[in-house]
This record gives structure tokens, C-alpha cells and sequence, in this order.
């Protein structure tokens, strides 16, 4: 029958299309992360052409090497369930209920996630001198959930803002404690998203680098500063490469486990929120106590900028729109921010093309088996640049991407797309459940009524992601906007990004050095704050 | 079909963008096909350095002002990232140049044969006490010099009464307890350097007892140099409680904000050692003629003149003039410690992984 026909016809097309994505997604992730990362884990692996799997044997058999695994692993678990536990309630109060100011608020939580390392880590230690806390393994957990608690809100906030808070109300009403009514209601609903944040949270502490080295560089190890200290000490390419591989079997293992949490399907209607009432005080004692955290090194900061020895000055400020004498940097801060702002929108760009791409690509209704593994695997595929090292990345492109048409090694467009690996699992990670969560019926129901697939996917799938779209392009702004690994060792002089000016800044001797490098990082900071905040009021406005 | 296009095509358009500008900046990358001296395309050489690689306003234009020759600057990390770039990057070099290449590290890319065998002709008999001994004597021209020292904070010991120590020794005396910060050897190039002047200054195995002793004497180790001197120390511009930490042998020159009054800090100059950075010509170079140029620029009286502002760091070259302040201010050690780096690199796992045992355990 001719209708038949149509359908089928559609489907051929749309078959096409998504093969034609995934292609596309493939490729990308072949030569910006596979390649390089094999290209440079194949010199450790077989230092003289042939494998030696005894001196990988070896490495792992050291005492050091065993240690340094156990407390990567304590301390990222430790940090995850933190910043879950302090995150969750606070996504509750900034995205469940209405107060003035609450755009702002949302954005300003953000900021601590793009602060740069060095200086977060010297405000850290400024903070827990003196204190028990002080040359302790707990500085560096402190720390962690301090960078990653953004993460947890941003991702639960998302989910939690477009569940429908009917049900919750109903428990609440047939009596239900509030406690009660959001452990059986809204937390099952909630927990995909929570797992999506959780995995994001464990890998970025499982490979935190910088903050890790300035609390307990010499002392607390993780696998990424051994691999950072067995590159760039010891050249020892050798043990780093069988650490990556330890790192990546880690997280190829943690990625299968958590495939587990899939959305159950429902229709979304989301609400605007409710006013707060007597009974949320320990979600909002909670968030006080999350604020404070996320505030304490920031006011550290601030109050450092605006000292020049013992005497209070803006001359740090005042410095930052010229380079002042200071022949340490290239370029004044303030073009290094605009550098950061072009990179930041083009990873931004890149990212979100990427993400969304690949969202509703693995958003799809599996038909078969064997594309139910495919989607699975491209799924865990493209998280892996999250959890492998930075280090080993930035090498890999070294040696891999060294020959036209793809010497980009030089090049100003490999920090963008540095950037964007790295952003875009994080896109996927908040994208990918509000899709999976799209009730199959309502696209069946939209089919039925003669939307072609293309059709469903604009006024299904695309209006509903609408908002998280902008909440992600955010936060893989933000996120580009703080990246320093990458970016510091990719960019050139006059290239450099307001972060990797900091941390030049910071770690050079010069008079008035580290004061104009606070004053840039409260910058950076404001910066960040203002471009979430206008992104949150930009957003398309949801019927309410 | 239309919304095919609407969903596919952004990231297609910036795959083809990206792969696009790839290709054409790599054409760029590539250079000037070598078509002989008729050719008026300029050289372009690219400097590969480490991180802290900076020169003054306008002096790599006058290089090319002088010679035709432009300079692009690479920075691949710190200085370990640099000789591992290098190395790494053997078949197919990043560059034409090498600057930054330090006595700790300069064995082991001299080893690996990524340098061409070529040492400026401008350096004389004055600068030969630092080319190299053996392995890099005939690849690695010095540019700069500097001395890793422990600093003190002279106004604090003037508050309490306490005279300033003079030597390593001093550190381990009771009456010194508590004072001393030093960076982490694994973790920091002058925690690195402080572990090696007292390697050099107490040998073998004295130099592990001298750690057991300063461990005894509550020595604080911090992870690198911004943080020691940040947050441990006491002086100026510090937010600390030690009066000595280490540093470098011209970080006083930051602390002074009264030029005729003598600087709030000072340097313990039997403390030191130095580091000593190099420049090379990277084997596979295109350009091998104009290679030799830049090095020979980078020890002329213009650059050499420019890095103790741009780089914190003393010129290598003995008839460079060094700034007011600077000859003021900066008091340098008659004999530094130094240790043939072909014995660093033969030994550095070793000497740190006993240093971590003991000091960070």
C-alpha cells in the first residue's frame, strides 16, 4: 500500500543518515583520539619496535605503582559520593524551587568548575594552613569537590527541572514525609542522572592533575601526575604507557558498569518550580554548607587580589589590560581572555555539533541486537577521552598529527579541538538521558499522525532537548574557558588563554606577578559567571 | 529531506572546516618548498622552547629586521616536555631551533640524536666554563645561567633576634628549626636542583643523612615553587611563616620597592646550584644555515642583554651589560654546585626516589 511504502522508504533514508552520523562521529574520534592516543601508548608498549610486556609486567609490580592505583581510586570514589551528596540537594534548591536571583545563582555555581588549578590550589592552601587539614590527604579531597560539585548540579539540576513534580505532590499529599516522597518518587527518576553526573565526577577525579599536585604533589600521587612525572622526569614512556592503559581498562570498566542506569521512559512536562517552604530546610542547610565550600577559596582570591603586600589597591586590576613591564607574558590578560573566549565558543561549537549528534544518534531505539552492542560501545567510546591523560593525549598528537594533510601540531586549531574531547562526553552525558527519557509512544504517536522521522526528531526530540542544550553548550563554554591541560601544552605565546596565563603568572618570580594573576583569575571567574547567567536567561522560555 | 540537512549539517560543515583549515594551515606549516636562494619567500624557522621561554618587546623583530629570517615560537611545556617533545618527535621535528634544553636534562636529547653537532662561534674563551663536559659539548650552545638558592627573609631575622644561616649545615642546626620550605624534588625543577646541590655539596651517602637531618629539623616540603614561595614563605609579598625558603638568586630583585634601600630579602650564596639552559640546532632542520643565525642571535649582546628582565636569568655572555638593578641587587655565588649532567641522568630516578623516601614518605 502507498503508505506503506512511504514509511519504509523514510526509514531506508533515516537508516542512511544515521550510518552516515556515526561515520562521521567515528571518524573524528579515529584521528583526534584514537590514532594519536595509540600512536603514543605503541612507543611505550614496544620501546624498540617489538612488544616487551615483561617491563610493562614490571611497572606494575612496583610497590609505588600498587599504591598510587589504590589511592587514585580512594580519592575519586571518596570526592564522587561528596560532591553527590552536597551537589543533589543543591540542584534540588536551584533548579526545584523559585527565589529571586536564582539565574544568577545557577550561573555563579558554575564557577568554581573552570577556576584554574594553580591558583584554586594556592587558595586551598591558604585556607587549610594551620588547620588539621593541613599536608592532608583530605586538602586534596576538599579540593576535588570544590571543582567537581558544579558538575553534579548542573547535570541533576537539568534532569530534575523537567520531571514532573505532579507525582512527588501526590505522595506528599496521600502523606508521604517529604524524605520518603523523594527516596521513592522522585529519587528512582532522578538516578540516571545522577549516575550520568556521578561517572562524569569520578573520571574527572580520577584524572585531576593540577590541584592534585599543588596539595599533595610530592606526597599523594595519582596515576595522572605519575604519568606526568614518568613523561616529563623521568622520560619514561614505558611506565607511562602501561599507567594509560591501566587507566583506560579502568574506565572502559567503569563505563560498562554504569551502562546499566537507563531512563525509564515518561512523558516530560516540566515545571517552573515552587516557592520554598518551612519543611525544605535541610536541603537548604545543606546548600549553605555546599556554598560556603564553593565560596571560601573565591573570597580568598578576591581578598588577595586587591593586596599589594600589607595595603589594599586595584593596581592588579588596573594591570590587566597591559602587559605592564612584565616581559614573562607575551600578551596582556585581557587579550589572553579574548583568545580564551574565541577558543572557548569554537570547542563550544564543536562540541555541540559533536554531542548532539551523537545524543540522538544513541538516543534511538535499538532494532536488533547487534545495533543495540554498536549504539552501546559508541556510547562508551565516546566518554573515553574523559578518562584518559591529558599528557598522553597532548604527546599523541605530537607524534601522530605530524604529517600534512594533518600537521596540526603547530597549529591554532588543535586547541579548540583538544578542548572539545574533552567537552563532549560531557555534552552527551546531559543530553543523552532527557532523549533516552522520551516516552517511544510519544514519537509512535507523532508517527502515526503522519510525522515523517525527521519530522519527530524536530518537533519531538529536538523541542524537548531545546533547554539542555543551552545548559550544555554552557558548561562546555565554561569548560573550555578553564581548560589548561591541553590548551598550555598546544597554545603558543601569543596565543595563550587567560588560564594558562595565570598559572605563567603564578609560577614566575616578578614583581607583582601573583597579584595580577589573582586579580585575572577573579576575572576569569566573573567572566564565567556572567556568560552562564546570560545563557540561563537566554534560554528558551518553557510553557509553563 | 530538508531536516537532514537541518541536523547533519552543522557538525558536517565543521568537520570539513576543521579538516579544511587543517590541511591549509599545514601547507602553511610545511613552509617554503627549499627553491634556492632566487626564492624572495622569507625563511620562517620555528624556536621550540619550554613554557617559560620569554624575550623583550620587539627583539625576535629585530632579528628578522637584521636578517630576513622570521622566528615562530613553540612552547612544548616545561622543560622534561621540551627534551621529550624532541626526542618524541626525532622523524619529524617540530621545529628548527631548540631553546631551553637545561644541564639536568641535556644528556639525554644530545644521546637520542635529535641535535645537529654545531656551537656558536660568538662565545669566547670567558664563557667557556659553562659548555658542557663530554656528552652536548658539541651540539648545545649556553644562553643563560641561573642559580637555584635558598632565600631568606631578612627582616624576620632581624625581628627575632636570629642570624641569618650561611650554608646547607646551618639548615640541619636546631637553632633553625622550623624555618626552612623547600619544593618537592619530584614534582619541582628547583626542588630538583636544591636535591642536587646538596648531592653535589655532601656526596654519596652523605647527601641522604643531610636529608634525615632536615627532616628532623620540621623542613617543609611543598609541592612546587609558586606555593612554597607563596604561601609558606615569610617575606614580603608572602603569606607565610618561614623565613627561608628555596628560590632563585634573583627573586630578591622582586621584593624590593625602594631602590635605594637594600632588598628585604637576600640569598644564601652557599646554597646554590645552577642551572644552566641551552640552544641547539635540531637535526632534519630544512634550514640549517639560518638555524646557526638564531642560535648565534640567542648569545649576541641584544638578546642576552634583554633576559635577565624577560627571563629572570643571568646572561651566559661575559661582556653583556646587566641592567642597574640588577648589578645592584643580585648577589651571585662565587662557586655554585654543579654535577656533570650525564651523571643526572644516569642517576636521577634513583637519587629521587631516595629523596621521596626520606622527605615524603
Amino acid at each position: 500500500m502507498g503508505g506503506d511504502r512511504r514509511t519504509l522508504s523514510l526509514r531506508g533514508a533515516s537508516t542512511v543518515a544515521i550510518a552516515a552520523v556515526a561515520l562521521v562521529l567515528l571518524a573524528a574520534l579515529a584521528v583526534f583520539f584514537v590514532w594519536p592516543v595509540t600512536a603514543i601508548l605503541w612507543r611505550g608498549i614496544a620501546p624498540d619496535g617489538v612488544p616487551d610486556p615483561a617491563g610493562m609486567l614490571e611497572v606494575l609490580a612496583r610497590l609505588r605503582t600498587q599504591r598510587i592505583i589504590g589511592m587514585t581510586l580512594a580519592q575519586a570514589a571518596i570526592a564522587t559520593c561528596c560532591a553527590v551528596l552536597l551537589g543533589v540537594p543543591a540542584a534540588m534548591v536551584l533548579y526545584r524551587l523559585r527565589f529571586p536571583g536564582r539565574s544568577l545563582a545557577r550561573a555563579a555555581a558554575m564557577v568554581p568548575f573552570v577556576m584554574p588549578t594553580v591558583v584554586v590550589g594556592i587558595a586551598f592552601r591558604v585556607l587549610v594552613d594551620g588547620t588539621v587539614l593541613e599536608d592532608s590527604w583530605w586538602a586534596i579531597i576538599l579540593a576535588l569537590v570544590f571543582f567537581n560539585v558544579p558538575v553534579v548540579i548542573r547535570t541533576v539540576g537539568t534532569a530534575w527541572e523537567d520531571l514532573d513534580p505532579v507525582l512527588e505532590e501526590s505522595a506528599a499529599d496521600l502523606g508521604a514525609r517529604p524524605i520518603s516522597a523523594f527516596l521513592r518518587v522522585t529519587l528512582p527518576r532522578l538516578a540516571p542522572a545522577i549516575a550520568s553526573a556521578a561517572l562524569v565526577v569520578f573520571l574527572f577525579c580520577a584524572t585531576a592533575f593540577g590541584v592534585v599536585l599543588v596539595l599533595g604533589g610530592a606526597r599523594f600521587g595519582t596515576v595522572e601526575t605519575e604519568i606526568w612525572t614518568l613523561t616529563t622526569q623521568y622520560l619514561d614512556l614505558q611506565g607511562a604507557a602501561t599507567l594509560s592503559i591501566l587507566q583506560l581498562v579502568v574506565v572502559v570498566g567503569l563505563l560498562i558498569a554504569t551502562s546499566r542506569f537507563r531512563p525509564v521512559s515518561e512523558l516530560r512536562t516540566p515545571s517552573a518550580g515552587r516557592a520554598p517552604r518551612a519543611g525544605d530546610w535541610p536541603v537548604l542547610a545543606s546548600t549553605a554548607v555546599t556554598a560556603i565550600l564553593l565560596a571560601a577559596p573565591i573570597v580568598v582570591l578576591i581578598l588577595r587580589s586587591l593586596r599589594d603586600g600589607p595595603d589594599w589597591t586595584l593596581d592588579n586590576y588596573l594591570a590587566l589590560g597591559s602587559l605592564g613591564g612584565r616581559t614573562t607574558i607575551a600578551i596582556p590578560p585581557l587579550a589572553a581572555l579574548g583568545n580564551s573566549l574565541a577558543f572557548g565558543a569554537g570547542a563550544a561549537a564543536i562540541a555541540l555539533a559533536f554531542g548532539l549528534a551523537a545524543s540522538v544518534l544513541l538516543s534511538r531505539p535499538a532494532r536488533s541486537r547487534a545495533m543495540r552492542r554498536f549504539v552501546a560501545a559508541l556510547d562508551g567510546a565516546l566518554m573515553l577521552p574523559l578518562g584518559v591523560s591529558a599528557v598522553t593525549v597532548g604527546f599523541g598528537f605530537l607524534i601522530a598529527l605530524d604529517r600534512p594533510p594533518l600537521d596540526l601540531r603547530t597549529s591554532a586549531l588543535l586547541v579548540p579541538i583538544a578542548q572539545a574531547l574533552v567537552a563532549v562526553p560531557l555534552v552527551i552525558r546531559m543530553l543523552l538521558p532527557v532523549l533516552r527519557g522520551v516516552d517511544p509512544l510519544l514519537r509512535d504517536a507523532a508517527a502515526d499522525l503522519g510525522a515523517g522521522p525527521w519530522a519527530v526528531l524536530r518537533t519531538i526530540d529536538l523541542r524537548l532537548v531545546a533547554r539542555p542544550v543551552v545548559a550544555a553548550g554552557g558548561l562546555a563554554f565554561a569548560m573550555s574557558l578553564g581548560e589548561f591541560g591541553a590548551t598550555a601544552f598546544l597554545s603558543r605565546g601569543d596565543q595563550a588563554t587567560l588560564p594558562v596565563l595565570i598559572e605563567r603568572l603564578a609560577s614566575t618570580p616578578g614583581p607583582g606577578n601573583f597579584g595580577v594573576a589573582t586579580a585575572a583569575s577573579v576575572l576569569l571567574a566573573a567572566v564565567v559567571a556572567l556568560v552562564l547567567g546570560a545563557a540561563e536567561l537566554g534560554q528558551p522560555r518553557r510553557h509553563a | 529531506m530538508t531536516h537532514v540537512r537541518a541536523t547533519v549539517r552543522p557538525f558536517v560543515l565543521a568537520a570539513i572546516a576543521a579538516i579544511a583549515t587543517g590541511a591549509l594551515l599545514a601547507g602553511c606549516a610545511a613552509g617554503p618548498e627549499p627553491s634556492g636562494p632566487a626564492s624572495s619567500e622569507p625563511v620562517v624557522l620555528t624556536l621550540v622552547t619550554h613554557d617559560s621561554f620569554a624575550l623583550g618587546e620587539g627583539v625576535l623583530e629585530d632579528f628578522t629586521a637584521e636578517t630576513g629570517i622570521e622566528v615562530r615560537v613553540h612552547a612544548a611545556g616545561n622543560a622534561g616536555a621540551l627534551v621529550n617533545s624532541l626526542i618524541l618527535t626525532k622523524d619529524s621535528p617540530l621545529g628548527d631551533v631548540v631553546f631551553g634544553i637545561d644541564n639536568t636534562f641535556a644528556s639525554r636529547p644530545v644521546e637520542a640524536g635529535v641535535l645537529e653537532p654545531y656551537v656558536s662561534g660568538a662565545l669566547t674563551a670567558a664563557e667557556a666554563p659553562y659548555l658542557l663536559e663530554g656528552l652536548g659539548r658539541e651540539e648545545l650552545t649556553p644562553v643563560t645561567s641561573g642559580d637555584v638558592c635558598v632565600n631568606a627573609d631578612l627582616a624576620w631575622f632581624a625581628e627575632h633576634d636570629l642570624a641569618v644561616p650561611e650554608t646547607l649545615e646551618d639548615l640541619i642546626d636546631p637553632t633553625y628549626r622550623g624555618l626552612t620550605v623547600v619544593e618537592a624534588a619530584n614534582t619541582s625543577s628547583p626542588g630538583l636542583a636544591f636535591l642536587l646541590a646538596t648531592i653535589g655539596t655532601f656526596g654519596e651517602p652523605g647527601w641522604q643523612d643531610y636529608w634525615r637531618a632536615l627532616v628532623a629539623n620540621d623542613v617543609k616540603v611543598a609541592a612546587g615553587w609558586s606555593d612554597a614561595y607563596y604561601v609558606d614563605f615569610s617575606g614580603p609579598s608572602s603569606e607565610g611563616d618561614r623565613p627561608l625558603v628555596v628560590s632563585y638568586a634573583s627573586s630578591p630583585l622582586a621584593e624590593i620597592t625602594d631602590p635605594a634601600a637594600p632588598a628585604p630579602t637576600g640569598v644564601l650564596l652557599d646554597t646554590c646550584f645552577r642551572q644552566t639552559e641551552y640552544a641547539g640546532v635540531i637535526a632534519g632542520t630544512a634550514h640549517p644555515v639560518e638555524a646557526r643565525q638564531l642560535v648565534d642571535f640567542l648569545v649576541s649582546e641584544r638578546v642576552q642583554e634583554d633576559v635577565p628582565t624577560s627571563m629572570w636569568v643571568l646572561p651566559v655572555l661575559q661582556s653583556a651589560e646587566l641592567p642597574e638593578a640588577w648589578a645592584a641587587h643580585v648577589a651571585l655565588p662565587e662557586s655554585p654546585v654543579t654535577i656533570d649532567s650525564a651523571s643526572i641522568e644516569a642517576h636521577r630516578e634513583q637519587w629521587i626516589g631516595e629523596w621521596a623516601a626520606i622527605a615524603v614518605p
